[in-house]
């Protein structure tokens, strides 16, 4: 068991290791120079020329990326071209909100996904399945923006609460201002990842519905909302704890969408500025930083996998 | 869902009706026969592809003309000469969304099947292939695979820019590793059947084996998961538009009609103008999930499930 997670970590290591290749490599090929960024078109060519020496751009491309990498591990992910302040002081409100709505719709939306999914899989076929699983097939194939805007238009215009747009920090709201505040983001996303969630935690216990042992409950007459229960669902937490993985790791491309949709000022709203600058050292940091996010909670749906799987532990 | 995927397809229990566990992925034997759900899923994928191609002649207004040149309103409700109201900029959004559909399915349709050509070329070959190739290229491939594909998006747009040929090859890309995955896994499925150890003991070579015995059996799982793959590219092109990275104004694409529009959430009866293009790529992906969803049920196969 340990050897195994020893060995997917040493895999994660070495992705994350390709990933900030990719990520280097592929902001070294855009057009224009750091140095004549920052230092804006009427700079001199000696200027330009201190400036790279400074920022170490002269040195061979392979040295660059090798004191990036190092700066990224120690925690500095170097100075934004577009405002001129280090990426860290810029990322660390934003991070943590972030970090807020991740949290948030993870602790809603997990729990109330399950137990919907799992209620489907105690009554296969019936109409509240069918209507689950047609409703739930429906908001996967639909685009996270229609969701959101549905949402809108029940909670802003039906309902009468809530904000379209969100703006500012959470700071100094009373309890009421902080759900309005919270309330369309979070209920976005949740019903993304509910939509995903449903579907697969219904089909992990009804998976495991068809295996003998249910079979031989049936017969010896044990209660149906027993088998579920104790006999069926215990043995179907491991898929479904992997697929919870998995989906938190799909909210964090899930969320840049929901972001900018609902103006949080959040990292994904970071990035897409990032882009529209073309400031490539910010992209560099705030790309690391979500792929990273991304390989860790991949990690932790294998690793979920093989503690809950005795015959993914001991393979033939 | 990598565990789930692989597991053999379920049947729920109780059910009668379904009683064969082993029902394969392969060419049905009867004609297929659309369900309700299945007609409604193909008149509404049928009506997009219709104002796909044609909409462009049959948008009364063109793609920037604005239809009141003498009012400056911005976001007009619906009247008489704007069926839909009007945008952001006040040109009128039905037409926008005629010539958003042209340009929004083009390019997804487009990277799907660059990313089918690619992805099952090499994937099938991988299969086939030494055991050290295949691993070397599916190395490479997880490393891609291992990154959340709007970053990998993000990151292209921002080092060569956005024009419609570059998003047709990033998306392409991507979803080509998906694809490799795919036909990797049905590849080697069948290269260890019997009757692909027949055909090497009788001497028979590596292309015969890939067009005779491989490319039968697989062809119809694949043709399934492309409607499926069609998906998600639509949903990454809409989105990579929506953040304002894809199709860049004043060219109309229903991601960014969404993008332009989200001004008009603050005025009630005017949110038309961002519901109009949602809406079209919603019932879009809907509709097409329900054909491949109705498809794949018939063919008894998986893939209903892989979604």
């Amino acid at each position: 068991m340990l050897s195994l997670i020893i060995k997917r970590l040493g895999i994660g290591l070495i992705i994350v290791f390709a990933v900030s290749i990719i990520i280097f490599f592929g902001t070294k090929i855009l057009p224009g120079d750091a140095a004549q960024i920052r230092l804006g078109q009427e700079a001199t060519e000696a200027n330009v020329a201190a400036m790279r020496e400074r920022l170490g751009l002269d040195k061979p491309y392979y040295l660059q990326y090798l004191t990036w990498l190092g700066d990224f591990v120690r925690g500095d992910m170097g100075v934004s071209l577009a405002s001129d302040t280090p990426i860290t002081s810029l990322i660390a409100d934003r991070y943590i909100n972030t970090v807020y709505v991740a949290v948030l719709t993870a602790a809603i939306g997990v729990p109330i996904s399950l137990t919907l999914g799992i209620l489907a899989a105690m009554f296969p076929g019936s109409l509240y399945d069918r209507i689950l699983t047609f409703v739930s097939v429906s908001l996967v194939a639909a685009p996270e923006f229609f969701t959101a805007t549905l949402l809108v238009l029940l909670f802003v215009f039906v309902l009468g609460v809530g904000n379209a747009v969100v703006v500012g920090s959470a700071e100094g709201k009373g309890l009421f201002e902080l759900i309005a505040h919270f309330a369309l983001p979070i209920a976005t996303l949740s019903f993304v990842i509910a939509s995903q969630l449903i579907r697969m935690s219904r089909a992990a216990v009804l998976n495991v519905m068809s295996s003998p042992y249910i079979e031989m409950a049936i017969l010896k007459g044990t209660p149906r909302r027993r088998i579920i229960l104790r006999h069926a669902l215990l043995n179907a937490i491991g898929p479904i704890v992997n697929v919870i993985a998995l989906n938190l790791a799909y909210l964090v491309t899930g969320v840049i969408v929901v972001e900018v949709y609902f103006g949080y000022p959040g990292l994904a709203t970071l990035i897409v500025q990032a882009v529209q600058t073309r400031d490539f050292v910010l992209i560099q940091g705030l790309g690391m930083i979500f792929c990273l996010t991304y390989v860790i909670l991949m990690l932790v749906a294998d690793i979920a996998a093989f503690a809950s799987n005795p015959r993914l532990r001991h393979p033939k | 869902m990598r565990d789930l995927e692989e597991q053999p397809h379920f049947v729920a229990p109780y059910d009668e009706s379904v009683s064969f566990d082993e029902l394969p992925d392969a060419p049905p034997t009867q004609a297929y026969r659309p369900t309700i759900t299945g007609w409604i899923g193909i008149i509404i994928t049928s009506f997009w592809l219709f104002i796909a191609i044609f909409g462009q002649w049959l948008a009364p207004y063109g793609e920037n003309e604005l239809p009141f040149p003498d009012d400056y309103s911005e976001f007009q409700v619906p009247k008489e000469g704007a069926t839909l109201g009007t945008d952001v900029e006040d040109r009128d959004v039905m037409s926008r969304i005629m010539y958003g559909a042209g340009r929004t399915i083009g390019i997804s349709v487009a990277a799907t099947v660059m990313a089918y050509f690619i992805g099952v070329v090499l994937g099938i070959g991988a299969a086939v292939s030494d055991p050290k190739v295949d691993m070397v290229v599916s190395r490479i491939n997880d490393a891609f695979l291992s990154l959340p594909t709007i970053m990998l998006g993000l990151v292209v747009v921002a080092a060569v820019g956005s024009s419609i040929p570059v998003l047709i090859v990033t998306a392409g890309l991507i979803y080509a590793s998906v694809v490799y995955r795919l036909a990797r896994a049905i590849g080697m499925e069948i290269m260890v059947m019997d009757y692909v150890e027949a055909a090497k003991v009788r001497g028979e070579g590596r292309w015969w084996i890939i067009t005779r015995e491989i490319w039968p059996n697989a062809r119809m799982p694949l043709i399934t998961d492309f409607g499926l793959r069609l998906i998600y590219v639509i949903l990454f092109i809409s989105s990579l538009s929506f953040l304002g990275l894809g199709v860049q104004p004043p060219q109309a694409d229903w991601g960014s009609m969404v993008r332009e529009n989200l001004g008009a959430l603050q005025y009630g009866d005017s949110m038309l103008a961002v519901i109009a293009p949602a809406l079209s790529i919603a019932t879009l992906t809907v509709a097409i999930n329900m054909v491949v969803d109705d498809v794949s049920a018939h063919g008894g196969g998986k893939l209903a499930k892989r979604l």
